[in-house]
């Protein structure tokens, strides 16, 4: 008996010591926030580990926002409109004709190891990512440029023939092959980063895919920022880089990206203390934030759509028709009622935001002419049985909630019935590519505000247009709007195509995206804006006496 | 619970087994409860109050009511429904999947540890490398080229969850092969089944019994995973491992999501490790002597 | 022994390696969707250069003896998903961080697990026996994705004695540790009970009594090797999972642990990281079954003089 008893006791003893010992560490005076306001630190959370930190080869968000803080490129996006302001280059130039720019770059501007930035380094990185065997998936963003598209796919294997010219150290030309009025907009984005000629080449050719160059003890960078610590899956820290031209400016020390991909455990760190900025919000706890904390929730407009595709290739839809009786069926106010997240119910394809052009309401929530439509098309009550028909869509809480509501939407307005298949995310994307589906979940998210992003995906034989729909008169009026210099041309070609795209509807559009996150009342300069861009060197710390708004 | 066995009624091990049990109140209250589940599930198309689908999106998730005694979910959708209807799901996946893997590892485990040697080497290095299979490629791969069905679901649960059975009972089976009622029984020139049936395996029904009402909660949340990967269950349907997991997400906003389901699954649970206690104490002939 | 160690390392361990191995490699392959599909889809000329920048492009049967041979010579070739990175690197950063979770929660799994069963079997059917039955089932039933994030409901938020998330300070370790020990704690518990029960009541047992042995010393004694067998026949892959790490705790508590590449490397298609990890859970498995085994012979000496 006393054997028991004293084990029992010595156990609860020892359970008592050990949580005694871990109070000390784990009650802290400051959050690690607060205390980091104090060091100018901030900590964001990033949602995923970055593939890599070469600007040639990443293709995710995450990725872009540490990017953003090393690299800068001709020209940035000021974060409040994104308009277009100096970076690297000064000032431009551009020829009547929309195709002929000159760059001139800054006499300041220094790599973090010293070196001068010089428009040699342009020309480099633009080979570089141009170069088909890197294998960069973003590097038809530079298919503007003329030659670029032909050098990309190994037709053109000179790189001079391609509209990039060093005049000097300082100035830069760039021969366009068709006037892009979004081009100054486009140059903001990472594919045009440039990166340090002699630090690649120490690693490889280059075009040598997947070097270290980008590690902490070998990168050199142009940005405001520089690589201090990269521990995988663990946290990136960047620090100010004395040598960049506007450090003077540049309030923060430090940031620390932290690669948490769970939305509740990000969200559960930020409510701790533990960061100043999420990645998302799980839509379970924005109503909370609605109520409780308002000052700390963000609801930003999202350049993207949330999209239904459908299979044109085979019935039912092939019948525009039946397409036009689901698109009307979605009620799309009450979905997004239901995912919480403030986005906006879908009035086309194209979200608004984009520079010059806001679609027209083409499509809304009619369950009348919907079931009209169905019986045109021979289905519904007395005529022919409805088709199995099956949505597909990949793994993920938002799309399961989302889909069945739909299904259930158009059971109830159509009596159609809808089959729900999830599947993992490569064998969807595998499914979608290959045509295996009826009514395909989708997003698109734009990589510059310019309408041209949405609707050239479209085109007969686009690389993304999963639908296989095709239509002669959309893809003249979208090669229209690619010629066109004046917004105004190309706004009226744009509304034009839109107008073919929603009459014929191989997509469903459902709502545009919104961003949202939580943020700390203490970050000062994180402008809401469509791209979800923030550069740094806008951003500070005010501790929580200041008042400056 | 003792009894003497002094009478001279004789009974066959059988009913002495069953009489045991009976008499075990845990275990029977157990069987009752688990048995009352059981029916309600197998039953939900008759007694459930609204369809499993019915979402209700004006009206969100909401917390007991009169017309919804356990609530609702984000769509609307009553959850007493929902629940009844998983059970049956889960009970299939749960039990069948759990039958098979005992059935496959019982015969696996007795077999090597019985041969022993370079059998037993070979058999028991077979489980070691099963247990690196890249277990979600595999039922991805199942998925994409058997289509999916409930069937493909208890497959792929089975070819995992037989494996540590599989090691528990060739431990067993090594450590009896040598005592000596096995010997005296070898010597009689009883056939090898023969012994491994009637003697060895009613004495390590013990961990064989456990060890399978642990395999169930496994089995049950693994099939939450799978549907979670598109194999199995899929939407509207749902199963109590799914329902679990959609109230984890909301375990702050929407507590009682995550509380009846879990309630639920925990009081099964409970009541089938109550009545694998009972059957071991009954079929063992020696548990239960004091 | 020496001979049945020697065997085991030097002809069972390789011939397993090459199966799992083969297999792998094959069956990788089946699953629709490459390392390389993305949302936005991959244009043709680019996806040709990827393919032949990873030697994709090359027939199967080359691929296949090549990858081997670097494999033997201890490379495992560079992370499909993560380009600038190889997957030992990624394996050997990672692992510890696993091995010292695994550790603590083994820890925790054992001095809880263990005493609790041996006490719940000595005083079966009392109130200390249905509250450890209770508990271990409760341990069993509420998996690692609710118990971590109740766990830090209470003890972070609530309380804000501990952390939420994070593998930085010494207490970080403590909410991942008990979630994961917990429930094997749970497993074990139930086990130790089970088997200690069967062995009570057997003769030897009655003897240790007879002899007036008090009860300590015939549970700690006597009755703890025979009722440890099925327990240690559980640990071997038990503990070759822990240490290898838990995809759901690694998410919930934010480790940078290898558990999240066993299922990260499957979605993503990275077949090299697919093959690292299964190779390295492969060792690690056959390494610590050997040791089970040894560890058996050691407490049943009715093993010993066989194989």
């Amino acid at each position: 008996m006393n054997d028991r008893q004293n084990h029992t006791v010595f156990i609860v003893k020892m359970l008592f010591c050990i949580m005694a010992c871990s109070m000390p560490f784990c009650r802290q005076s400051h959050t690690r926030v607060q205390q980091s306001i104090l060091e100018k630190t901030l900590l964001i959370a990033n949602q995923t580990e970055p593939q890599e930190l070469d600007p040639h080869i990443v293709t995710g968000v995450p990725e872009f926002h540490i990017l953003q803080a090393l690299f800068e490129g001709l020209v940035i996006a000021e974060p409040q409109h994104l308009k277009p302001v100096p970076g690297i280059a000064s000032s431009w130039e551009v020829t009547p004709d929309g195709l002929n720019w000159t760059f001139h770059l800054r006499t300041d501007a220094r790599w973090s190891n010293g070196d001068t930035v010089r428009a040699d380094d342009f020309r480099f990185s633009w080979q570089r990512i141009l170069s088909p065997a890197l294998g960069s998936e973003y590097a038809y963003m530079l298919f503007c440029i003329k030659g670029a598209e032909a050098f990309n796919k190994g037709e053109l294997t000179d790189f001079s023939a391609v509209g990039v010219t060093v005049v000097n150290g300082s100035t830069l030309k760039v021969e366009l092959c068709r006037p892009t009025p979004y081009f100054l907009s486009l140059l903001s984005h990472h594919s045009w980063f440039p990166v340090h000629p002699s630090t690649i080449l120490k690693f490889g050719a280059i075009d040598a895919r997947g070097t270290p160059w980008t590690r902490p003890e070998n990168i050199v960078t142009d940005g405001a920022f520089t690589l201090e610590k990269w521990e995988v899956n663990k946290e990136i820290t960047v620090v100010k880089n004395p040598l960049y031209y506007d450090s003077d400016r540049v309030a923060l020390e430090k940031i620390c990206f932290y690669p948490i991909e769970n939305q509740q455990t990000e969200e559960r760190a930020f409510r701790t203390g533990e960061v100043h900025i999420t990645s998302g919000c799980p839509p379970t706890r924005i109503d909370w934030y609605r109520k409780n904390h308002p000052d700390l929730l963000r609801i930003d407009p999202y350049l993207g759509t949330y999209f239904y595709v459908l299979n044109v290739r085979k019935p039912p839809f092939d019948n525009p028709l039946v397409r036009r009786a689901f698109a009307l069926s979605v009620d799309r106010r009450a979905i997004v009622k239901l995912i919480k997240g403030g986005e906006t119910p879908a009035v086309s394809f194209t979200p608004p935001g984009t520079e010059g052009y806001t679609a027209d309401s083409l499509i809304g929530f009619d369950t009348t002419e919907a079931r009209r439509n169905l019986e045109a098309a021979g289905y519904g009550p007395g005529g022919k049985p409805f088709p199995p028909v099956e949505l597909l869509y990949n793994t993920s809480e938002t799309h399961h909630l989302l889909a069945q509501a739909v299904q259930q939407m158009w059971q109830q307005y159509l009596g159609a019935g809808v089959t729900l298949v999830n599947q993992e995310w490569k064998v969807y994307l595998t499914s979608k590519v290959n045509g295996d589906f009826s009514i395909a979940r989708m997003g698109w998210i734009g990589d510059y505000r310019d309408p041209m992003n949405f609707l050239d995906m479209w085109l007969t034989g686009g690389g993304n247009n999963n639908s296989g729909w095709s239509d002669a008169g959309y893809d003249s009026l979208i090669a229209v709007a690619a010629n066109s210099l004046g917004n105004e041309d190309r706004a009226r070609a744009f509304r034009g195509a839109e107008r073919i795209l929603m009459d014929s509807l191989p997509i469903i559009p459902v709502y545009y995206y919104t961003n949202v996150y939580l943020i700390d009342p203490s970050v000062k300069g994180w402008y809401p804006n469509l791209l979800n861009l923030h550069n740094y060197k806008y951003v500070s710390l005010a501790a929580a006496g200041d008042n400056d708004r | 619970m003792s009894r003497t066995t002094v009478a001279t009624v004789h009974t066959s091990p059988l009913r002495e087994s069953v009489r045991r049990f009976l008499h075990n109140r845990a275990a029977v209250t157990s069987g009752v409860f688990l048995l009352i589940i059981i029916i309600a599930s197998v039953a939900a198309p008759l007694i459930a109050p609204y369809s499993y689908a019915e979402q209700v999106l004006s009206l969100g998730a909401s917390f007991s009511s009169v017309q919804h005694p356990l609530g609702t979910d984000l769509l609307g959708r009553d959850l007493l429904t929902r629940l009844l209807y998983g059970g049956r799901i889960s009970f299939a996946v749960g039990l069948c999947a759990t039958f098979v893997s005992v059935v496959i590892g019982v015969c696996w485990g007795a077999i090597a540890g019985w041969a022993g040697g370079k059998t037993d080497a070979v058999m028991m290095r077979i489980v070691d490398i099963l247990y690196a299979f890249p277990f979600t490629i595999f039922v991805i791969i199942l998925m994409v080229f058997l289509g999916r069905s409930l069937l493909l679901l208890f497959a792929a649960i089975g070819t995992v969850e037989w494996l540590t059975m599989a090691r528990i009972v060739r431990g067993q089976v090594r450590t009896l092969r040598h005592s000596e009622y096995v010997e005296a029984a070898v010597g009689l020139g009883l056939s090898r089944f023969t012994i491994i049936v009637r003697h060895i395996l009613p004495n390590i029904a013990g961990p064989i019994i456990i060890y399978a009402t642990l395999t169930v909660p496994s089995v049950m949340l693994l099939e939450a995973f799978l549907s979670f990967l598109g194999l199995g269950v899929q939407p509207p349907a749902s199963s109590w491992g799914i329902l679990i997991r959609e109230g984890a997400e909301s375990m702050e906003g929407y507590p009682w999501l995550l509380v009846y389901p879990g309630v639920l699954f925990s009081a099964t649970l409970f009541s089938l490790n109550f009545i694998g206690d009972g059957l071991r104490d009954a079929i063992d002939p020696r548990a239960g002597k004091r | 022994m020496m001979r049945f160690l020697a065997r085991r390392i030097l002809i069972e361990m390789p011939l397993s390696l090459l199966v799992i191995f083969t297999i792998t490699f094959f069956i990788i392959r089946c699953a629709p969707g490459g390392p390389f599909s993305s949302e936005k889809n991959v244009p043709p000329q680019v996806l040709r250069e990827l393919n032949r920048h990873y030697g994709l492009d090359k027939p199967l049967p080359v691929q296949y003896v090549t990858y081997l041979v670097s494999v033997v010579k201890g490379d495992l070739g560079p992370s499909f998903k993560y380009p600038g990175r190889n997957v030992s690197d990624l394996i050997a950063a990672a692992f510890p961080v696993s091995l010292e979770l695994g550790v603590y929660a083994l820890f925790i799994a054992l001095a809880i697990g263990i005493p609790a069963g041996l006490f719940a079997a000595s005083r079966a059917g009392t109130w200390f026996d249905y509250l450890v039955m209770a508990v271990s089932m409760g341990g069993i039933c509420i998996p690692a994705f609710v118990l971590g994030p109740l766990l830090v409901l209470v003890f972070a938020l609530l309380l804000g004695w501990l952390p939420v998330s994070g593998w930085m300070t010494p207490a970080d370790r403590i909410l991942p540790s008990v979630t994961l020990g917990v429930v094997y704690a749970a497993y074990i518990a139930r086990l130790t009970r089970g088997s200690t029960l069967e062995v009570l009541v057997q003769e030897y047992i009655r003897t240790a009594r007879a002899k007036g042995l008090r009860e300590g010393a015939i549970l700690f004694r006597h009755a703890l090797r025979g009722a440890l067998m099925p327990v240690i026949s559980f640990l071997g892959p038990a503990a070759a999972g822990l240490v290898t790490g838990s995809f759901v705790i690694e998410t919930i508590f934010a480790v940078p642990g290898l558990g999240r590449f066993f299922v990260t490397a499957a979605f993503n298609r990275d077949y090299t990281m697919i093959m690292g990890t299964v190779l390295f859970y492969v060792v690690i498995i056959l390494v610590f079954n050997m040791l089970v085994d040894v560890g058996m012979a050691f407490l049943d000496p009715r093993l010993r003089t066989r194989t």
